[in-house]
């Protein structure tokens, strides 16, 4: 079971109280109906599903309730870093190369 | 390729067995092939087989990473069953089915498929009216399924506990029949040997680290940990790290993967004589002819390549068996593991050409390829040799995903997901 800091309870917890809710940083389009039907397949259906570090969100489900955003390592299962949903992408990682 | 029966087991040990051959062959790989397949699982395997037996194309190399069978075909639950709910599904998977039924044969290798049943339990109302969907549907796709009270379900299976005591009482059952578990290494090695033996190279321990595109697009081969091998034609039959290849060819995927595990417990005296499934506890069990109890838990939550996953998952699934079976609670488990498998959105799997010329795809088996294999792999020979696929996998395209022709098996494959 991982161990996963919330940034708002500012805790780590077990992952029982947490839902993963998927890949982070795919922006909703605000005009939904005009899109085509590729650019709603990639925002819809395609995921990266990296073999490394991953961009994730994360629902601190029983607990605060609150989405928040997670890098992690896919192939370790090592959290890098959690941040607070709307900050951006982080462009340096602590701890990792590249 | 000598034949196996019971004479060659009579020679042999006349002779103390000194005339058995290698199986599959390990050749240096050559500067190029015909076809490539990525991937020496059973899926990719049976597609080399059909191949070289059902289109006569043997200049094909199958290359895996680590060795032959050693990824999600050795890590399953080794459930066959065919009774998905949509018209598409129901195809393919009996068309895999029916080549179950005669595989041994065809191959000369026991890969002891056995038709001892699957059966599917009903815990609620809501379980009765889509298990009760499935028979019908099933039926209407002229695949056997049939509905059972829960006596019925007991006398299929004496250990399961119907008592309307259970915290998730036993209220009916779905049981197929036809469908049952075979031995899935045997499965790989089996397929194996039949291609090797018509000319397929298996190469182990060579990893692909890329694909090589000319200036038109099209496929011209692999880099891997051995070289450059070329071919005109790549099928990519990667489970879990499907996307990971696609991706080397700037193809992504609708994609994601997780962790799925399962476990066996300590080998013991014949006791559960089918399969049983139970969806709304979400726990599998059957039992090897070596004894041991083998059960299946779900996936994590997040993607991994991790091949454990948590072991609140096993729990869960380890109480759900001791509820519908009160007499293994005391049993002890011996060994747990994890695969990656690798879940399309509609839970369906892909099976088609890609928009790279000469590059198919084989991938999104999700948390039940192995009962495919068969089918699978030989629809699969037939769309990599005709550049055209079999009209069987011809709705399992990546375009699906962009139409909307989904085949949504994700809130009906008779598995919880």
């Amino acid at each position: 079971m991982l161990l996963i800091r919330c940034p708002y309870c500012e805790e780590e917890r077990p992952e029982l109280e947490f839902r993963n809710a998927g890949e982070a940083h795919i922006a909703r389009s605000a005009n939904m109906a005009g899109e085509s039907d590729d650019d709603f397949e990639k925002f819809f259906f395609i995921r990266s599903n990296p073999k490394g570090i991953i961009y994730e969100r994360w629902r601190h489900m029983h607990g605060c309730a609150r989405f928040f955003n997670a890098v992690r390592d896919t192939v370790t299962d090592k959290f890098v870093m959690t941040y607070k949903a709307g900050e951006p992408k982080p462009a340096k990682l602590p701890g990792v190369a590249k | 390729m000598k034949k196996y029966s019971v004479f060659a087991i009579a020679r042999e040990a006349m002779r103390g067995h000194k005339g058995w051959e290698e199986q599959w062959s390990s050749p240096e790989p050559k500067k190029e092939y015909d076809v490539i397949i990525v991937g020496a699982g059973g899926h990719g395997l049976a597609t080399a087989y059909y191949l070289a037996t059902v289109h006569g194309i043997t200049n094909v190399a199958v290359l895996e990473k680590g060795w032959l069978g050693g990824g999600n075909t050795g890590r399953n639950t080794t459930i066959i069953r065919s009774n998905y709910l949509y018209d598409e599904s129901a195809g393919i998977y009996d068309h895999a089915l029916k080549l179950w039924d005669g595989l041994s044969q065809e191959l000369n290798y026991n890969v002891m498929y056995s038709a001892r049943g699957v059966m599917m339990l009903a815990h609620n109302v809501h379980d009765i009216q889509v298990l009760k969907r499935h028979v019908h549907a099933n039926r209407l796709n002229g695949i056997d399924n049939e509905w059972l009270s829960p006596e019925q379900a007991k006398e299929f299976c004496p250990p399961l506990n119907i008592s309307r005591d259970a915290r998730y009482p036993v209220v009916g059952a779905a049981l197929q029949r036809r469908g049952g578990t075979a031995r899935h290494d045997a499965v790989a090695w089996g397929y194996a040997r039949g291609a090797s033996a018509r000319g397929v190279h298996i190469i182990q321990n060579c990893e692909v680290t890329g694909v090589k595109r000319a200036a038109n697009g099209a496929v011209m081969g692999v880099d891997t940990t051995r070289g450059f091998i070329g071919a005109k034609k790549v099928g990519v039959v990667a489970a879990g790290h499907s996307s990971v290849i696609m991706n080397m060819a700037g193809v992504r995927m609708p994609l994601e993967s997780y962790p799925l595990q399962a476990l066996v417990s300590e080998p013991v005296k014949p006791v559960v004589p089918c399969v049983v499934m139970s969806n709304t506890v979400h726990a599998y069990i059957s039992q090897s002819d070596k004894g041991e109890l083998v059960i299946g838990a779900g996936t994590d939550q997040y993607v991994s390549y991790s091949q454990t996953g948590g072991l609140h998952i096993l729990q869960h699934t380890l109480d759900a068996i001791c509820e519908m079976f009160p007499i293994f609670t005391r049993m002890k488990m011996l060994r747990s593991w994890g695969g990656i498998v690798d879940v399309t959105p509609d839970r369906s799997p892909i099976l088609a050409k890609t928009p790279v010329p000469g590059l198919y795809v084989n991938c999104g088996w999700g948390t039940g390829g192995f009962k495919a294999t068969p089918g699978s792999g030989h629809v699969f020979a037939h769309t990599i040799a005709r550049d055209d696929p079999h009209p069987i996998n011809a709705p399992f395209t990546i375009e699906r995903f962009r139409t909307g022709r989904l085949i949504d098996e994700a809130a009906a494959a008779a598995v919880a997901h």
